[in-house]
């Protein structure tokens, strides 16, 4: 029936993007991943709209509420809305998430185009470094990090001006900065592995050669011909490392050291919960529902993507 | 070969290197001590004493020296919350633990995903390939987090089939191994269906095939045994996930591993064990990267190790 469908409308004039764009609408999973996420960032952009209670309002005498009519999942220890700070907690997620693949994909992408072009010395030098970082522990790693710059701003501690400023940053944000700047940190170094084998291949086929035959400088090389070569796979690659950064996020905040409350991180909300695991297992399982969905929505989407994009890696 | 196999191992030195300067700079780098905490200050000549008698009041590099000194000759010190024990001593008490609860995790994950991944690639685009599937994703995506907690009020609370937390017996062994290696099977049924789909096509599978050998020494024999090269690649990765991983399963289900030592040390500031805990996590790692590559070379002839290093 495709197969009809294909010989009555021949596909000239559709570009690679078009091609992949009819395969991706396809795949269902695909498209409901990218709904999921939708409605998620619509979410938690007008969270104050949507949520009946703000995140942080406690009702000292409705502390466990059971689910109902006056809080639909309940309220926590501190007689908070569940609902509202599942709502809230989109944000933290969702930011945790862009912003980690923002940073990954930008210094990855610099570094391993840089070392896979120009090879030779200059890329033994920077692979090492990337065998030394892929090595450590990311997740200790992290935690380390945390630990480190959390701790560190006790009352008698000598305030680096740098360092107070992270502070009041991270506070600000909830805890947050210092989370986004550890998953970057870590995160960059597969995506730079990635790009490098992906520049190194490029850089022998024909196109490429043709390019530098007819003169062209290395920035326009790397601009025009290398990096929207490797741009997709890429792309694929770092959404589907987007789950990977959500967890960590609610890990940390879930021993204590990510988000400070009363920030919304599910994380938190699951650690929080699982204290009356016995009496009240709502208020640990429905952040850690919320939690599943969204990196549900980004693997879905990443797969689809990879599936349009890459039709013989299915 | 061997001398690469040699050139590989001694590669790894200064890595480790790296690691371990990183590791003590960043814990060292704060102002503060480790004994006294703006909740339980101490008198600033206790700690002082204290500090002397940890060598803390030397420069941080004669520090540094010493201790490695000291870990080369297998000694890793003291442990700073816990005066009566040796970081050896709490690494040998905890790591069987944290290695036994990985092994369980890696068992889960290979007997699940591997089954998983063959029969869809060998059904694609049927309804066992397609649920085959289905579960893969959700696998890779509920974390442990989310599925701990579901495990322990489903398994242990409403049915009160197995016990809740801690460690000891096998029944408590069951929901963390679970949730340790589902994530991980997901992630093995995946590649080894993309890989085998891939192979199947080969030219030398129609050759198998033409030849007139049985279908199940052609899946096994040559279809098989080439579309494992790339989940064997990820081995030592999942190993490194698997390490890290029951950091998150020890805090949820209370199992005394080495992981959750790795957490509190860190808030602690316990020096000697979070240096060593990192430093034994690295090693570990490295070595299994650097089996999984020998390993990838034994198996694909046309992939050299280390190639031009």
């Amino acid at each position: 029936m495709s197969g009809a469908v294909a010989m009555t409308t021949p596909e000239f004039g559709a570009s690679p993007a078009q091609r992949a764009w009819r395969r991706w609408r396809r795949n269902r999973a695909a498209v409901f991943g990218a709904t999921t996420l939708i409605v998620l960032i619509l979410m938690a952009l007008f969270a104050p709209w949507i949520a009946p209670y703000g995140f942080a309002d406690g009702d000292i005498y409705a502390t466990y509420a059971a689910p109902g009519e006056r809080f639909w999942l309940g309220a926590d220890f501190l007689g908070r809305d569940l609902l509202s700070r599942i709502i809230y907690g989109t944000r933290i997620s969702l930011s945790v998430a862009f912003l980690g693949a923002f940073f990954a994909l930008s210094i990855g992408l610099t570094y391993g185009v840089i070392s896979g072009y120009y090879g030779g010395r200059l890329d033994n030098l920077m692979m090492r470094v990337v065998d030394i970082l892929y090595a450590f522990p990311s997740l200790l790693f992290i935690i380390l990090l945390m630990v480190t710059f959390k701790t560190g701003f006790g009352g008698s501690a000598v305030d680096h001006p740098l360092l107070a400023w992270v502070r009041v940053v991270d506070q600000q944000m909830g805890g947050m900065f210092l989370i986004v700047v550890g998953i970057s940190l870590t995160s960059w170094v597969a995506i730079a592995r990635l790009t490098r084998g992906m520049t190194l291949s490029l850089r022998h086929s024909d196109y490429v050669q043709a390019a530098v035959a007819l003169g062209a400088r290395d920035a326009r090389i790397l601009a025009r011909h290398v990096v929207p070569g490797i741009f997709g796979p890429l792309i694929i690659r770092v959404t589907l490392l987007i789950p990977q950064f959500i967890a960590t996020e609610a890990f940390l905040s879930f021993i204590g050291i990510g988000a400070t409350p009363p920030t919304p991180s599910w994380g938190m909300m699951i650690a929080e919960g699982f204290t009356s695991m016995r009496s009240y297992p709502h208020l640990a399982l429905y952040p850690g529902l919320a939690l599943a969905i969204v990196m549900l929505a980004f693997n879905f989407l990443g797969d689809g993507l990879r599936d349009a994009f890459d039709p013989h890696a299915r | 070969m061997l001398t690469v196999v040699v050139r590989r191992v001694l590669s790894l030195v200064p890595v480790l290197f790296v690691i371990s300067v990183v590791t003590f700079v960043l814990m060292t780098a704060v102002p503060g001590s480790p004994f006294s905490t703006e909740d339980k200050p101490l008198p600033p000549q206790i700690q002082a004493n204290l500090e002397a008698y940890y060598d803390l009041d030397r420069p941080l590099f004669e520090q540094y020296l010493t201790y490695m000194g000291n870990v080369l000759r297998g000694d890793l010190g003291p442990s700073y919350m816990q005066r009566n024990r040796s970081v050896n001593d709490i690494i040998a008490a905890h790591l069987p633990v944290s290695a036994v609860l990985g092994v369980l995790g890696l068992a889960v994950a290979v007997l699940v995903g591997l089954p998983m991944g063959i029969v869809s690639a060998l059904r694609p685009n049927t309804w066992i390939d397609h649920l085959a599937m289905f579960f893969a994703v959700a696998g890779v995506s509920v974390p442990a987090m989310t599925l701990g907690p579901l495990l322990i009020w489903f398994f242990a609370l409403e049915l009160g089939w197995l016990p809740v937390a801690r460690w000891g017996t096998w029944q408590q062994a069951v929901l963390p191994a679970i949730t340790l290696g589902i994530g991980h099977a997901a992630v093995i049924a995946r590649l080894t269906r993309a890989s085998m789909l891939q192979v199947v096509h080969e030219d030398f599978i129609r050759t198998a095939r033409a030849k007139g050998l049985p279908e199940s020494r052609v899946v096994v024999k040559h279809a098989l045994r080439n579309a494992l090269i790339p989940v064997v690649t990820i081995l030592g990765p999942l190993f490194a996930a698997l390490v890290t991983g029951s950091l998150v399963v020890e805090q949820i289900f209370a199992v005394p591993g080495l992981g959750r030592y790795f957490v509190d040390s860190v808030s602690g500031r316990d020096y000697p064990v979070i240096m060593g805990t990192t430093l034994l996590f690295a090693t570990v790692l490295v070595v299994a990267n650097l089996v999984v590559d020998i390993t990838y070379a034994v198996i694909d002839p046309r992939i050299g190790i280390g190639g031009d290093a």
